[in-house]
């Protein structure tokens, strides 16, 4: 969907009506059950509220918290790595690979190296990247981007995987069935994760004062890839930091079950120092962070712990699709994070949703993620950078808003046009009425029925 | 400048002022009155299975029932000096065609049931993730209620590597059809002693 904005690639999305509802009621399902786990802890609330303020802690106190961690990795013979940008982020790890002549590496999911770009630029310096997370290695086979954080297959049916899978692994053609596509990976993927001699990792948290950093899956390939390989490479955006080990059980409590309805995630693994012979590297990358840090308005924003409830909970992701997006992190989250790294490319995003306010309401540490939204459409606009439909439509309306007489005379007409020539709303350049019924227009207004019923 | 400088540079001129951190109070989380019940709810709600025995001997009989068609096992519940000099000249090949590991966990969460297993008792790092089955060995005295009860008790980052594992590995990434065995064990079982 590269090139596209959201509107047209949300277009070509929901032109196949049967797969958007899938797609629609397959992420309600993972919403729902975000729901039922959060209604099991009585204190969920209360969680929420504990995770918001230790981020709060965590905005304010930043530069503290990473020299800190800086500190104590390195004496537990980590070695730690500064990257300013995205480009200085992939040279690292490019150089890490030169130096230690390795060809193939194994990856889990990281959103960060997607945000990086990281594996087109390796496999364009003739290194082997493999994703190992199941849905993340189906949307590579198929040359795609994850259209999820979380799921990042969720685009795909089973017959799509199936396809996949027989043209790259040999399975079996016309088998749809999961557990044996499943299996078949897992053969695969084994062979690479013992011929591999490098792992990259995310981290989900990196924790200050004891020095160490945690990474949950479920699979258990973030494991199988760090433990099996001579060198791992973490890699972690900055604000990754917390202050104290016992904040990771506010945060892993709420971050499966906001996440999938799990109670917690397969593996949640916590490394604080290198094995024997084995060569352990961290990234802290800035890439723009620092800049979203400075936005008063938009700080918030790197309070986000990535467990993607907001996707689920989107009525315009539901039905629009992660690719639609164009960018590594999609969904709500993504479309107040995404202006910061380029506002130009991404201007389009924060027009992307309702406003209705459901994700803020399930974000686990309380994101005022509609209400940013909301701030990045008018600096958008101030900026110049708004839609042009959305500018001249706007444009129209602050002027008839401003002017009463003509707002009336204009309600009286658009009521009268829709009465007698319902065509000329029903048709196709009124945006609105695509994928709509137009609505009975009323005989009169408000503001005439209150005149007349007024005592 | 170096890019550690720009970065914690940039910080520092961005970051805003105040907000200090909240007291987490562990007794404001959920708690059960039987902490066993839970743990086997939750641990058999996520694809695990719980035994409970007796004693010690009970936990060799149940072991020996276990193994009973395995070909390749790995007993680590005594993590002798010769054990880890043992598993560590084991390829990475010949680790893969592990059919069941035994290790000793020190806590189970009932919240969540998960089981926290720290480097040295899982002897090598890999060990709990390559093998086919993975039987826990845990005391009914490490059983805790939820995590920040277990964040109380655990020091998570003292040896260097440690992990809270619940249940066996899976995937949901096609169709959202969950599948058990994804990367690691495709069975996981806790036998809970006492």
């Amino acid at each position: 969907m590269k090139g596209m904005n959201h509107a047209d690639a949300a277009e070509a999305f929901i032109a196949d009506e049967p797969r958007t509802d899938w797609h629609d009621d397959t992420l309600w399902f993972v919403r729902e059950k975000r729901d039922k786990a959060a209604h099991g802890i009585p204190e969920w609330e209360q969680l929420r509220e504990w995770a918001s303020l230790i981020k709060n802690n965590v905005l304010s106190n930043m530069s503290k918290y990473l020299v800190e961690f800086e500190a104590k990795a390195i004496a537990n013979g980590i070695k730690v790595h500064w990257a300013k940008d995205a480009a200085d982020h992939n040279n690292i790890i490019l150089s890490i690979i030169q130096e230690n002549n390795v060809k193939k590496i194994v990856k889990s999911k990281s959103m960060l190296t997607e945000e990086c770009h990281m594996n087109e630029f390796l496999i364009a310096k003739g290194v082997e990247v493999v994703d190992t997370d199941l849905g993340e290695r189906i949307v590579q086979f198929r040359n795609e981007a994850p259209s999820h954080i979380v799921l990042p297959a969720i685009h795909l049916k089973k017959q799509d995987v199936s396809e996949t899978f027989h043209k790259h692994l040999g399975t079996e053609k016309g088998n749809n069935d999961p557990q044996y596509l499943t299996q078949a990976a897992r053969i695969h993927l084994r062979d690479k994760f013992i011929a591999s001699d490098l792992a990259i990792t995310g981290v989900n948290f990196a924790v200050a004062e004891t020095c160490g950093f945690v990474v949950c899956t479920n699979e258990g390939n973030a494991d199988m890839g760090a433990h099996a390989a001579k060198i791992h490479i973490a890699c972690m955006g900055f604000e990754k930091i917390i202050p104290k080990a016992e904040h990771l059980a506010v945060f892993l409590r709420l971050l499966a079950r906001s996440a999938t309805g799990q109670p917690i995630t397969t593996y949640s693994s916590h490394f604080s120092k290198p094995k024997a012979d084995q060569q352990l590297h961290i990234v802290i990358v800035d890439n723009g962070r620092s800049r979203q840090l400075g936005r008063e308005d938009f700080r918030n924003s790197l309070k986000c712990i990535r467990c993607a409830a907001c996707f689920n909970t989107c009525p315009v992701y539901r039905r629009s699709g992660g690719h639609s997006y164009h960018t590594a992190v999609a969904g709500p989250i993504g479309s107040i994070l995404n202006p910061n790294l380029d506002m130009k490319a991404n201007a389009d995003l924060p027009f992307a949703s309702t406003l209705c306010g459901s994700c803020s309401n399930v974000c686990p540490v309380k994101i005022n993620i509609h209400e940013q939204l909301w701030k990045w459409r008018q600096v958008i606009t101030a900026e110049g950078l708004a839609p042009k439909s959305k500018q001249i439509a706007m444009w129209g309306m602050s002027e008839l808003l401003a002017r009463p007489s003509i707002y009336r005379f204009a309600g009286k007409a658009g009521r009268w046009v829709m009465r007698v020539f319902p065509f000329l709303t029903n048709n196709k350049l009124n945006l609105w009425y695509k994928q709509r019924e137009m609505p009975e227009p009323p005989k009169e207004s408000f503001r005439d029925w209150y005149q007349k019923n007024k005592k | 400048m170096s890019a550690r400088e720009a970065i914690l540079e940039a910080i520092i001129a961005n970051q805003p002022a105040g907000n200090s951190l909240p007291e987490i109070d562990v007794n404001a989380m959920i708690q059960y009155d039987d902490l066993v019940a839970q743990f086997k709810l939750v641990l058999e709600g996520i694809g695990g299975r719980l035994i409970q025995v007796a004693d010690n001997d009970a936990v060799q009989d149940m072991i020996n029932e276990i193994s009973k068609d395995k070909e390749t096992i790995v007993n680590a519940l005594e993590p002798t000096e010769a054990l880890v000099r043992q598993l560590e000249t084991l390829s990475l090949s010949s680790l893969a065609m592990v059919d069941l590991a035994i290790i000793r966990g020190s806590y189970g969460v009932a919240e969540t049931g998960a089981v926290w297993v720290d480097e040295k008792q899982m002897v090598i790092r890999i060990l709990p993730f390559i093998c086919e089955q993975l039987v826990f060995v845990l005391d009914r005295a490490g059983l805790v209620t939820n995590m920040g009860e277990a964040y109380q008790r655990i020091n998570t980052f003292e040896t260097g590597f440690g992990v809270f594992i619940a249940g066996p590995s899976k995937t949901a990434d096609i169709e959202q059809s969950l599948v058990i065995g994804a990367h690691g064990p495709k069975q996981s079982v806790v036998i809970l002693v006492g």
